[in-house]
């Protein structure tokens, strides 16, 4: 993130010229320490957490070995050999399928009829109190509802991310289109544009910067809610690894399925961060 | 022999009134004029005597209270790409380089791919911006992006050029280029220009004719043919008379309401 926030001024100027060797010396040394302060940091917390969990003595919480030794069965197997040893592929897909399903389905969604709301008054008047009626409900609310309607599997759980990301993804376009200056609209409709191709050509792109922001909080949501989400009854998935450690009393399953989500969650977002600056390398406030 | 040359805008009893609260404002008292093919038309006046909402309806972007706009015979309902307008805050598509904002209109026409390019690589070499073709309006300075604005609308065929303080935010030294430029490109296109400013130095030196306006309600307070050969020097005595005479005439009309501020 910050190796990118001080290369911006360049990126801005951009005339063609070679940067000095000097500078680009020091934007590696940039680089080198915004690494290591970034990786150093967790494993700072890690000591601090090894040194707890021995001067307390507790038994209660896994030391960072034990979770380093479940972590390896749960990967590769051969330690433990029982129903989780190196079975981390299948949750992790199984997982994904649910929080993707329930992301693209909530993007699919919630982006056009953001872009329709944003643009057709009459429809903000008709859909805008439901919606910041519905949106305060908490998704762990709708559990109960969601086994009823979807019963016990994946598509409950794929119903609470969807609901989770939903309304991030919708308030965020309903926001992007409300805040196009309304000169782009008059500078389109002069050059001969109207009616759907307002919304391909200028409505939609004008908002990509502020849809990549929803897209990206309901992203984090849904990676959240899967835990939620997979406490539905279903065998597999991450969540269901952590419901299942908790019944069978083994935190340092708990703490591997919770590291397993954190690493999936921000590998994942880095994707998307690399796909919207890709996409928005016009913005200038958007190389975030 | 003026009678000759075609009526290109005309602009007959236009009104206009905006609801403000629960009060109106006359923007606009009764316009009536008619700007030939061709002419490069200045309306000049000071901020609030209604140039810019004039000029807005003879884009289609706000309808007229009453009266009509016609352009080439025809009533103006609605924006259309004979009327390109060039805003003084460039609204330039962001996420567009130079090259497909030049190529928006064309594109819009559904013209083919290879036909799009050409248009806009001819216009951008019109507004002499091969080296920034491919960059994005956020890359470019003022002037560049004033200079887009004016080839994206002169791609898409405009032969009326609605220009509203387009050099208003630009620095001194841009400014001057931007107006020789201007003045090269309407020379080589003759298309039809309106151009809204407020300063007087500005009108001067571009219009071959001046409409002077006045606030409150806006109405058009006197036409003036400006003869100067071009390119027009600044400094000539023929050039100055214009300047006081069109100074002369903005003023005059601000006189009676400084005498109704109270004296304190």
């Amino acid at each position: 993130m910050s190796e990118q926030a001080t290369a911006l001024p360049d990126a801005t100027q951009s005339m063609p010229e070679a940067p000095s060797a000097a500078r680009r010396r020091g934007r590696i040394a940039e680089r080198v320490r915004s690494i290591a302060l970034g990786v150093g940091f967790p494993l700072v917390l890690i000591l601090l957490w090894d040194r707890a969990v021995a001067i307390t003595g507790t038994r209660l919480v896994p030391s960072p070995r034990e979770v380093a030794v479940m972590m390896y069965d749960f990967s590769f197997g051969g330690v433990y050999d029982d129903a989780f040893s190196a079975t981390i592929l299948t949750h992790i897909w199984k997982s994904m399928t649910r929080v993707y399903g329930g992301f693209f389905l909530a993007a699919l969604i919630g982006i056009p009829l953001g872009l329709m709301i944003g643009r057709i008054r009459i429809l903000r008047q008709l859909l805008d109190p439901t919606i910041n009626l519905l949106r305060p409900i908490p998704v762990t609310a709708w559990l109960p509802l969601s086994m009823i309607f979807f019963g016990l599997g994946p598509n409950a759980a794929i119903f609470l991310v969807f609901l989770g990301a939903f309304y991030p993804i919708l308030l965020n376009t309903i926001f992007g289109v409300r805040s196009v200056d309304v000169r782009l609209f008059e500078a389109a409709a002069m050059l001969g544009c109207s009616g759907s191709a307002m919304f391909r050509e200028v409505v939609f792109p004008a908002s990509l910067p502020a849809i990549f922001n929803g897209l990206r909080i309901a992203h984090g949501f849904a990676w959240i809610l899967i835990v939620v989400g997979e406490m539905t009854g279903v065998p597999t998935g991450l969540g269901s690894v952590i419901m299942d450690g908790r019944t069978l009393s083994r935190t340092d399953l708990v703490v591997t399925g919770m590291i397993v989500i954190g690493v999936c969650g921000f590998v994942t977002d880095r994707i998307i961060v690399l796909i919207s600056n890709r996409l928005l390398r016009w913005s200038p406030q958007h190389h975030a | 022999m003026p009678s000759l040359k075609r009526p290109h805008v005309v602009i007959r009893g236009v009104t206009k009134r905006f609801q403000v609260g629960d009060g109106e404002v006359e923007a606009l008292g009764r316009i009536e004029a008619t700007i030939e093919g061709g002419a490069f038309v200045c309306l000049i006046g000071a901020s609030g005597c209604g140039k810019s909402t004039l000029l807005r309806i003879v884009a289609g972007f706000e309808e007229p209270t009453t009266g009509e706009v016609l352009v080439d015979g025809k009533p103006v309902s609605a924006p259309g790409s004979d009327r390109g307008m060039v805003f003084q805050d460039y609204a330039l598509f962001p996420w567009m380089t130079v090259r497909q904002n030049i190529g928006f209109g064309p594109r819009q026409r559904q013209l083919p791919r290879k036909e799009v390019d050409e248009i806009a690589d001819e216009f951008v070499k019109l507004v002499g911006l091969e080296q920034a073709a491919n960059r994005y309006p956020s890359q470019l300075s003022g002037g560049m992006k004033q200079r887009v604005a004016i080839a994206r609308v002169l791609a898409n065929h405009a032969n009326i050029l609605l220009m509203d303080e387009p050099f208003g935010a630009l620095d001194a030294l841009t400014r001057e280029q931007l107006q020789r430029e201007l003045l090269q490109i309407w020379a080589r296109t003759r298309v039809t220009v309106i151009f809204v400013t407020h300063s007087v130095e500005e009108a001067a030196l571009l219009a071959d004719r001046l409409l002077v306006m006045s606030a409150g309600p806006g109405r058009i307070v006197a036409d003036i043919a400006v003869d100067l050969p071009r390119p027009r020097d600044v400094s000539s005595p023929e050039f100055n008379a214009v300047r006081r005479e069109l100074a002369r005439r903005l003023t005059s009309h601000m006189a009676p309401a400084r005498a109704l501020e109270p004296v304190s």
